[in-house]
């Protein structure tokens, strides 16, 4: 453990924040902050290899509101840029700032292909199921049949369960988190930097102004969280609601709510969370539950160590050709093979 | 084996044509190989069919190798050739139209039958006849029968002796061309010996086989005999375009002291430059085979930011994927060279067939005002000097660089006298190693050349953020200001105009004054330089000035094109060159000769052109 003993105000850029008064993403940008610090101490990060990727979005525009080395995108690119820079320099901390429309309709492909490679990249995915930068227009993560600038009449389309897809892809480390939450956001983001691989936290934002309200119904404030949703912790029950009285438990291959004491079910009963299953089923089928069916699962859901990183590997081959080649220079390297004089 | 009766010749031509699956690139190669270690010139060039395996015996499934060796300067693997080596009918019938009017035909015998003579599209059973090549020194040697004989004690399969027949026919040519059987040999011993040790005798004695079955016919009484060229002095290898091009970076990058990094997505004709950087990992190189070309460019700017020397390499399609990245990269002001092998367009086009119509897609396939330096390749192992240069433009000035090769010089290889290092010019690119003693770090202050200072992530005190928004001119945060704006458009462009200084002037091949000039840029070089060469012999006024540098244009540019009294623009394409030069030079009437066929101009067709101007 280092003792570099950043503050958040080390993290703070001199740029006037810009999102709308009670937008979400004000909070993310707090959490942020505040796990900075942490993650430098944690892990031996010296504040200048902090480095911040997004795409774009309202939510892209954090990387101007942090003190690090920033780069703003292109739209759905994030990733991909993002894979550049740590495969070029592993020694980076490289946090990736992507709204859902940028990493999962334009950017779909590099996000997927980034989970899959498990390269050790940090993602913020900001979720407020609408496209806020270009006010208004649905989203891969819109709620089915919403009215919005783009369905006047209501989407026909489903939404993605942006966990489900990071499990899919083969994901080793998945965490949702809340606007309004900001401790569980920072215990989340330090959890994702200490996982070696790539990380994707969901962070359920609200748009003020064109998509108010849409995870109210479960996040609204503290005492419907409370009931709705479930702080999951490795190692221990899945206990939520008021005084912990309910839990999860596994019945025919599914998951159920139920009170601790009522119909039966004991604490015994309660199922405990193991985020380093390698087993992606119960993982998928947390990161599934939805209200009002389910409490929606927020905490660290995944952490599974895998070795195979994607830019651990690249520069392990390189290092282990290099000790071994018979080509040392571009001289060697044009004098391989067949060649002749003439004299 | 010394054949006296050997007629000299300047050079020739020999095609060596049949099924994807018959070996021709393999027997092509190590014939031009042994005619590079006797010291001949030569230019090769590959032909195949877009399908890996398209159906056996069609003239869509034939592959063809063309060697052109001389004893003079070869600049190109010729047009038509002196010798056709075909495996089948379909070979005769695919290549009938590139025979010189006295060639010599080799067609193997055993695979006129009635089924493959069909297979091939002939109407009639006589392909010889049809194709009216009676004229010709046409020969049907039973090449299967006497392949099969020669390995009949060897205890083979029967397909892994058939598969020798490829052999023969280069037994055939190392005594019709004088040549010594010695290194293909050497080939086949060092690729099967170890593993297989009866194959590599096999295709030995094949070897053996055809050359002799060719000493004792009477068919084959003239044969050839190519001097050794001129060749300056030195240690010589042979390359091809893609390969020179990879090697280019390589050692940019090494000279520059930083690592190589290539993202990029598979995509005929340019796969060959990831794969062949991908073998490299020992010099430091790093690849990343993307999702889609997006991302391999999106890659290659992260690694860019983060301080490597970064290339992204494709052909057209993958250019127009690429565009909206390359934006960014103006934006961001990062070093990049982004590679584009041109197939045939538009969309899938043409995918293994060459052309030029990517020009104006480099010059100006983007969104808003968005210089980057463009650069053309003009041989397969000029790609390495031009792939060092657009490095070092790159990143001395902090800036995108096109570089355009296509399919020809790709695929197409030549002797190449192997460079030292040493000779290369310095790569100096304008990294920012500490942090300013006062105040903070200004990312977008420039040198005097106008690159901005690059500060890779990682170093100390030089936290900065960049972006595609725009930005102020010197704090690089995001700005709205009109006048800013201005600035920027304009600064982008001079500093891309500022490359002007650091390339070479033009060069005319010919008399600065004479009647004609032919115009190309990029992989017709060689074509264009020996049809105009020879016409300066036959003492046309006429002279070649061909261009490399295509954004900026070379300070003389205007100078070398006034003072003639036609001026014809040659592309394989319907004239952006053309329309380039008319947007930059109003005075000047240029004519224009334009070819997209997928298929490199011929000589014999430039000259008929040139002698119609004069
Ligand atoms: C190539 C391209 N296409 C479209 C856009 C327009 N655009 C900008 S942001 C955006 C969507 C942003 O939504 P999201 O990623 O959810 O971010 P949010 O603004 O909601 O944080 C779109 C469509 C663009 N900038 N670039
Ligand atoms: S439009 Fe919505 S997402 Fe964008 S800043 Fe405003 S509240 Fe936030
Ligand atoms: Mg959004």
């Amino acid at each position: 453990m280092a003792e570099y003993k950043y503050t958040p105000a080390d993290f703070k850029s001199d740029q006037i924040v810009k999102w709308c008064p009670g937008c979400g993403d004000h909070a993310i940008l707090n959490a942020v902050q505040r796990a900075m610090p942490e993650v430098a101490d944690a892990l031996d990060i010296p504040h200048n290899k902090f480095t911040f990727v997004s795409g774009i979005g309202c939510s892209s525009r954090f990387i101007y509101y942090m003190k690090t080395f920033g780069f703003h995108t292109i739209h759905g690119r994030a990733a991909a840029i993002a894979t550049g820079i740590k495969v070029a320099n592993p020694d980076l901390s490289v946090w990736v700032c992507t709204g859902d429309g940028d990493s999962l309709a334009i950017g779909g492909n590099h996000f997927i292909h980034a989970i899959r490679r498990n390269i050790d990249l940090n993602m913020i995915l900001f979720n407020n199921e609408i496209y806020g930068l270009t006010k208004g227009q649905y989203s891969p993560t819109t709620k089915l049949g919403k009215i919005t600038k783009t369905s006047p009449a209501g989407t026909v389309e489903k939404p993605f369960n942006p966990g489900e897809l990071v499990i899919g892809a083969k994901g080793t480390f998945f965490a949702r988190t809340i606007d309004a939450e900001v401790m569980l956001t920072k215990d989340c983001l330090v959890a994702a930097a200490k996982h070696k691989g790539m990380a994707v936290v969901e962070a359920l934002v609200n748009c003020v102004i064109f998509n108010d309200k849409t995870h109210a119904a479960f996040a609204g404030d503290k005492a419907t969280r409370t009931k709705n949703t479930i702080t999951l912790r490795h190692g221990e029950k899945m206990l939520f609601g008021e005084g912990n009285a309910k839990g999860l438990v596994l019945e025919n291959m599914q998951l159920k709510a139920v009170t601790v004491g009522e119909d039966g079910y004991t604490i015994d009963d309660i199922l405990t969370h193991d985020a380093h299953c390698v087993d992606t089923t119960l993982h998928s089928m947390l990161a599934a539950m939805k209200h009002p069916d389910l409490p929606v699962a927020i905490g660290v859901i995944r952490d599974v160590k895998d070795e195979q990183v994607y830019d651990v590997k690249v520069a392990e081959q390189v290092e282990q050709l290099k000790a071994s080649a018979k080509l040392h220079s571009v001289d060697d390297l044009l004098n391989s093979g067949e060649t002749w004089m003439i004299e | 084996m010394e054949n006296f009766n050997a007629k000299e010749v300047k050079d020739v031509v020999i095609r060596f044509s049949g099924d994807s699956g018959d070996g021709m690139q393999l027997t092509g190669t190590l014939f031009s190989n042994t005619s590079a270690l006797i010291g001949n010139g030569i230019s090769t060039f590959p032909d195949y069919p877009a399908e890996i395996r398209a159906p056996q015996g069609t003239v869509a499934g034939v592959s063809g190798f063309q060697v052109h060796i001389g004893s003079g300067n070869v600049t190109n693997p010729g047009d038509y050739c002196d010798a056709l080596i075909a495996m089948n009918p379909a070979a005769l019938k695919a290549n009938r139209k590139w025979l010189k009017p006295d060639a010599t035909v080799i067609i193997d015998g055993d695979t006129l039958t009635e089924d493959n003579v069909k297979k091939a599209g002939f109407e009639t059973l006589d392909p010889i006849a049809e194709l009216g090549l009676e004229g010709y020194n046409v020969v049907i040697p039973d090449i299967t029968t006497m392949t099969k004989a020669a390995l009949a004690d060897m205890g083979l399969d029967n397909k892994t002796v058939v598969k020798c027949k490829n052999m023969f026919a280069l037994g055939i040519c190392f005594y019709i061309f004088n040549q010594s059987e010695d290194y293909a040999k050497r080939y086949i011993d060092s690729k099967f010996a170890k593993k297989n040790p009866a194959v590599a005798e096999a295709n030995k004695l094949a070897i053996d086989a055809g050359y002799n079955y060719a000493a004792n016919t009477h068919q084959f009484a003239n044969t050839y005999k190519v001097a050794a060229a001129p060749l300056q002095k030195g240690k010589y290898r042979s390359i091809n375009g893609n390969v020179a091009t990879a090697w280019g970076f390589i050692a940019a990058a090494e000279k520059a002291g930083l690592p190589l990094f290539c993202g990029s997505y598979p995509i005929t004709p340019a796969t060959v430059i990831l794969e062949e950087l991908a073998k490299h990992k020992e010099l430091g190189v790093k690849t990343v085979q993307a999702e889609d070309e997006i991302a391999g460019i999106c890659t290659s700017i992260g690694a860019a930011f983060a301080g490597n020397f970064a290339v992204t390499t494709t052909s057209g399609p993958g250019l127009s994927l690429k565009s909206e990245a390359l934006g960014l990269a103006v934006m961001a002001e990062l070093p990049l060279v982004v590679v584009d092998v041109q197939r045939g367009g538009p969309s899938t086009g043409l995918p293994t067939k060459t052309e030029q119509s990517d020009l104006m897609q480099a010059l100006y396939g983007r969104n808003g005002e968005c210089p980057v330096v463009v650069i053309a390749a003009s041989s397969p192992s000029d790609c390495f000097h031009y792939a060092y240069m657009a490095s070092k433009i790159a990143m001395e000035h902090m800036t995108p660089v096109v570089l355009l090769t296509d399919g020809f010089i790709a695929n197409g290889s030549e002797p190449w006298r192997i460079p030292t290092m040493a000779d290369y010019p310095s790569i100096c690119p304008p990294i920012v190693e500490e942090a300013p003693a006062e105040g903070e770090f200004m990312p977008y202050a420039r040198g005097e050349n106008l690159a901005r200072g690059w500060a890779f992530p990682g170093k100390e005190g030089l936290e900065h953020r960049i972006g595609g928004l725009e930005k102020d001119h010197i704090k690089g945060s995001i700005s709205y200001d009109p006048a800013n704006h201005q600035e920027m458009t304009k600064t982008r462009a001079a500093k891309v105009a500022k490359v002007v200084e650091v390339i070479p002037d033009l060069e005319v091949m010919g008399a600065a004054d004479a009647d004609v000039l032919v115009v190309g840029w990029g992989g017709t070089k060689g074509h264009l330089q020996s049809a105009v060469s020879d016409m300066q012999a036959e003492g046309k006024s006429i002279a070649h000035l061909h261009l490399n540098y295509l954004n900026p244009l070379p300070h003389n540019t205007e100078d070398m094109l006034k003072g003639h009294k036609r001026i014809v623009i040659c592309e394989l394409n319907e004239g952006q060159l053309a329309s380039y030069l008319r947007q930059n030079f109003q005075d000047i009437r240029f004519e224009q000769y334009n070819k997209v066929e997928g298929q490199p101009f011929t000589v014999v067709e430039l000259k008929e052109k040139f002698n119609s101007l004069l």
